[in-house]
């Protein structure tokens, strides 16, 4: 008896949480704020492989024109990043206000 | 040698070094091992390492010396055993035991420090028996 | 309130079924709002198996026998804390912690990424799912810990008393935790290969995760060393037991994948393996479940045969099956970026290192399968001991900390002999110092083994000093700083890199104590009466008098009656006393004697060890209860129904009849060298884990604040 009355009251309120979401609609204005913060993320993660590269070049790990190749290569994907931001935050009015 | 070549090369040898190894593990863990024998396949002559269950009552201290019997997993058949050196904790009437030793005139007499205790009822003693 | 836990089990199963289908409904339909759903539906699993968790916690504390679980684990005399930690010493309460710990696990990894990994993340809510399904399903269906007793018994049979050790009963969650962290990467690492996504960005968002899980699981695998070494009574900390095995295992591979996806990260290489690798790391982490749930393997740890031996093996079966199936579908999509330039390199020491390391884990499982092996080979059940690990893992470990030192320093695609020669100068001059210093000050020449283990700790701690001091010294010609700020922010800025480094640096301590206190213990057995002595490794050791005690031993584990020994151990003007001590537990047969009852159950060892940074001295003592059988058996006789007070007197004279006039009692010193570097090495490994998943202050910063700005952004075009 507990169990069954336990059972459908979980049961219930399990449902409605999750029929929540479903209901609600509108999800197309926060992927924009999704693609944002994946981006930034990249654009973080990008920065700090460039610092790493610097480092391993600075403590001799990496030779000056490997370096030199992978910042450059390092570099322009960043600015692809960058660009994409651009274009994003463009779309996004008053988006431009973190920057 | 162009770069293929080089790097098929590679594999072979990474691959035969692999084998080699591999035989070599395979032949040292089988010369290593060491057979657990019942009670009642154990013969004077040779050391054995000895498996099966502590009889129940029978565990007795004499002196410096612990003397049991232990008697084949599924089965009646036992065997004196007379045994110095460190008790496991878990030694009990019933406890799955292995200890090395040698049969002589009757009785297994053990390694020193060879007793090892299993405990296939684990910290749940036979809970789902019912 | 046991319907109630059951209700929750059956609702977190559906549950975590429906989480399965939205997520991959939503992820081919293209519909984000069944992604949320499904998303949630973790959060509400992880909720239901916490309720049930909590219900089953109070049903202990309150020693409610009806409860089937709580009257085979615990009892109204087991100690508090014991009575809260007992949950997850039986079979069903430790699924239910694997079910918690991985639904909450999933729950945060889903919570962290909810914004990105938009392809890959639907795919992992569905592999978490069914892991937390599966486990749901073997309580719902089988081990379900909310049985209750139709007559509750008037008291529970209590809580082994092997397992009453404070680092036995944390011991089970932070090892759980390990293994159930390594079901997010997987999961991460199928849900990229179902979405054809295979670059680096499953690896660069659970990254953090694998290295939590590494942390969690290492610091489980330590405190079982721990255990070993103080409660079992036999003085080592490491026997190769299978369930040791079980949990070192994807220990192992878990630290391969942790290196192997750097090259991923930086090279584009190594994909197939990386997947490869995180998929046997999940699968050896199940395969340590199971080893301790179904019992065909011997040992001191399992938990007896169980009724779920075969469900675990089907569904490891599967998990092998579909994740290869998986990865060969998507060979073409895993080509490397790159090739190996050069086998001098970072990435062909991180390959070897992970051959190393692999290897080691096959050894490893060949050794714990081997009377499996041979019986299927041979007939007979054969099994292979200590020795034969001990001889096989000691090169393979004396390799793997060579690569410890020499990792580092490497750069990527290749380095010159003369470049790596120059940073290699004065590591190795401190390993051959140190060779020449202990080979002239000590006798460490007689166990060649250690010896090199010495030299290379030498090698790898200079390594490790040298790198920060070559940073800090580059950062500051760069950035023109002080010395202490260069290291501090040099740090701070790259936390993975120089977490990393100490995580090694803590490994070779580690193995220093490993390679000092394995060769060079001084141990020695002896049977001794009062008043007597005898001498281990120049200390001597004198038995002064024989301890009796009832209720109440000093450690709190509950034990009823504890007989012991009060010893002075003195080495050059240097003296003090140690009291080891035997905690005898009654035996619930009730064909026993009513007193002999209370010698003939379960007895532990409680060792004292004088801890020391050069050398501890542990010392365990076995009482010879034998010399009191008469007594006891004549008074089983008079007493043979006497009332709970007067068994207690009678107990109480018998105790000060030992201690009155002892018999000889049997001894156990070790005197063992460094042996505290391991769990100080442990120590300094775990900090720097931390330090490397910490997440760096001014990325994260950042990312919150583009988070609200654009929030602020949108909300004021709505205004």
């Amino acid at each position: 008896m507990e169990y069954a009355i336990a059972l459908l009251v979980l049961a219930a309120v399990v449902g409605a949480v999750l029929s929540v979401p479903l209901r609600r609609r509108g999800e197309a204005e926060r992927r924009d704020e999704t693609r944002l913060a994946e981006l930034d993320a990249a654009k973080e993660a990008k920065y700090r492989e460039i610092r790493d590269a610097e480092l391993d070049h600075q403590m001799g790990k990496l030779s000056r024109e490997d370096w030199r190749a992978v910042d450059r290569d390092l570099r322009s994907e960043a600015i692809e990043i960058l660009r994409q931001l651009d274009r994003l935050e463009g779309r996004t009015p008053d988006g431009g206000m973190d920057r | 040698m162009d770069p293929s070549r080089k790097r098929k090369l590679r594999l072979v040898v990474a691959l035969s070094a692999a084998l080699l190894l591999a035989t070599a593990l395979i032949y040292t863990s089988f010369s290593a091992s060491t057979e657990a024998s019942k009670p009642s396949e154990i013969k004077p002559g040779r050391s054995y390492e000895l498996t099966g269950k502590v009889v129940n009552g029978s565990i007795e201290h004499r002196g410096s010396d612990l003397r049991f019997r232990i008697r084949d997993r599924d089965g009646a058949h036992s065997v004196p055993v007379t045994y110095t050196g460190v008790v496991p904790d878990p030694f009990r009437d019933g406890r799955e035991v292995i200890v090395s030793g040698e049969l002589q005139n009757g009785t297994f007499v053990a390694e020193r420090d060879s007793l090892v205790t299993k405990c296939p009822s684990k910290f749940t003693e036979d809970k789902k028996a019912s | 309130m046991a319907g109630v836990g059951s209700a929750c089990l059956a609702v977190a199963l559906l549950t975590a079924l429906y989480a399965v289908g939205a997520s991959i409904y939503g992820a081919r339909s293209g519909r984000p709002e069944w992604l949320t759903s499904g998303r949630r539906a973790i959060y509400c699993v992880a909720a239901l198996c916490v309720g049930a968790f909590a219900i089953l916690e109070a049903a202990f504390l309150r020693s409610d026998f009806s409860y089937a679980l709580v009257a085979e684990g615990s009892s109204t005399d087991t100690p508090t804390f014991y009575k809260v930690t007992a949950v997850w010493a039986t079979q069903d309460g430790s699924l239910l912690l694997w079910a918690t710990l991985l639904s909450l696990f999933a729950s945060a990894v889903l919570f962290v990424t909810r914004r990105s990994l938009r392809d890959i993340a639907p795919y992992a809510t569905a592999v978490l799912g069914t892991v937390a399904a599966f486990f749901l399903l073997l309580m719902v269906g089988w081990e379900n810990p909310f049985d209750t007793l139709a007559v509750p018994p008037p008291e529970g049979a209590g809580l082994n008393p092997l397992l009453r050790h404070p680092a036995m009963m944390i011991h089970p969650p932070i090892l759980y935790t390990g293994y159930v962290g390594f079901s997010v990467p997987f999961a991460f690492a199928i849900g990229a290969l179902v979405a054809r996504r295979t670059g680096a960005d499953w690896i660069r968002a659970t990254r953090r995760f694998a290295l939590i899980a590494w942390m969690f699981l290492g610091t489980g695998i330590m405190l079982g060393a721990l255990w070993s070494y103080t409660e079992l009574g036999w003085g080592g900390y490491w026997a190769w037991d299978p369930v040791e095995n079980a949990s070192l295992m994807p220990w192992l591979v878990g630290t391969a994948f942790l290196h192997s996806i750097m090259v991923q990260e930086k090279r584009g290489m190594l994909k197939v393996w990386n997947v490869s690798l995180i998929c046997a790391t999940f699968t050896l982490a199940l395969l340590g479940t199971f080893l301790v749930r179904s019992g065909i393997l011997e040992s001191i740890h399992a938990f007896g045969a169980s009724t779920i031996g075969v469900q675990f093996l089907v569904f490891i079966g599967l998990v092998i099956a579909l994740s290869a199936g998986l990865i060969i579908s998507r060979l073409p999509l895993l080509r490397s970026e790159a090739r190996l330039d050069s086998l001098l390199s970072r990435e062909a020491f991180f390959l070897l290192n992970n051959l190393v390391l692999v290897g080691l884990c096959l050894v490893i499982m060949w050794g714990t399968f081997f009377p499996l092996i041979s019986e299927a080979i041979t007939g007979t059940e054969a099994s292979v001991g200590p020795p034969w690990f001990n001889k096989i893992v000691t090169p393979l470990a004396l390799v793997l900390v060579l690569l410890t030192g020499v990792g580092p320093v490497l750069a990527w695609r290749r380095v010159t002999p003369a470049a790596l020669w120059r940073v290699l100068l004065v590591p190795v001059a401190a390993a051959l110092l140190a060779l020449v210093g202990l080979l002239a000050l000590t006798d460490a020449s007689d166990s060649p083994a250690s010896l090199a283990m010495f030299c290379l700790v030498a090698f790898v701690i200079t390594v490790v000093g040298q790198e920060l001091w070559r940073g800090t010294r580059a950062r500051r010609t760069m950035t023109g700083e002080s010395l202490p700020r260069a290291l501090r922010r040099l740090t701070g800025r790259n936390r993975r890199r120089y977490g990393g480094y100490l995580v090694h640096a803590g490994i070779a301590v580690l193995f220093l104590g490993v390679a000092a206190s394995s060769a060079f213990l001084d141990q020695r057995d002896v049977r001794i009466s009062p008043g007597e002595s005898f001498e281990v490794n120049g200390y001597e050791v004198t038995y002064r008098e024989a301890t009796a005690k009832l209720g109440g031993d000093s450690s709190g584990t509950g034990a009823p009656i504890s007989f012991g020994a009060v010893l002075d151990v003195r080495k050059d003007g240097e003296h003090f006393v140690m009291r080891p001590l035997r905690n005898y537990y009654a035996s619930g047969d009730p064909s026993l004697g009513t007193i002999s009852r209370f010698f003939e159950g379960e007895a532990t060892s409680e060792v004292d060890v004088r801890w020391g940074l050069t050398r501890d001295f542990w010392m365990a003592v076995r009482p010879d209860i034998g010399s009191l059988d008469a007594q006891i058996r004549e008074a089983d006789e008079k007493f043979a129904d006497s009332a709970g007070d007067v068994q207690a007197l009678i107990v109480a004279a018998l105790a000060e009849r030992y201690r009155g006039n002892p018999p000889p009692a049997a001894f156990r010193a070790i005197a063992s060298p460094l042996v505290v570097w391991i769990w100080i090495g442990g120590a300094i490994a775990v900090l720097g884990a931390l330090i490397a998943a910490w997440p760096s202050p001014e990325a994260r910063l950042r990312r919150v604040r583009s988070l609200y700005s654009a929030r602020v952004g949108r909300e004021l075009s709505r205004a």
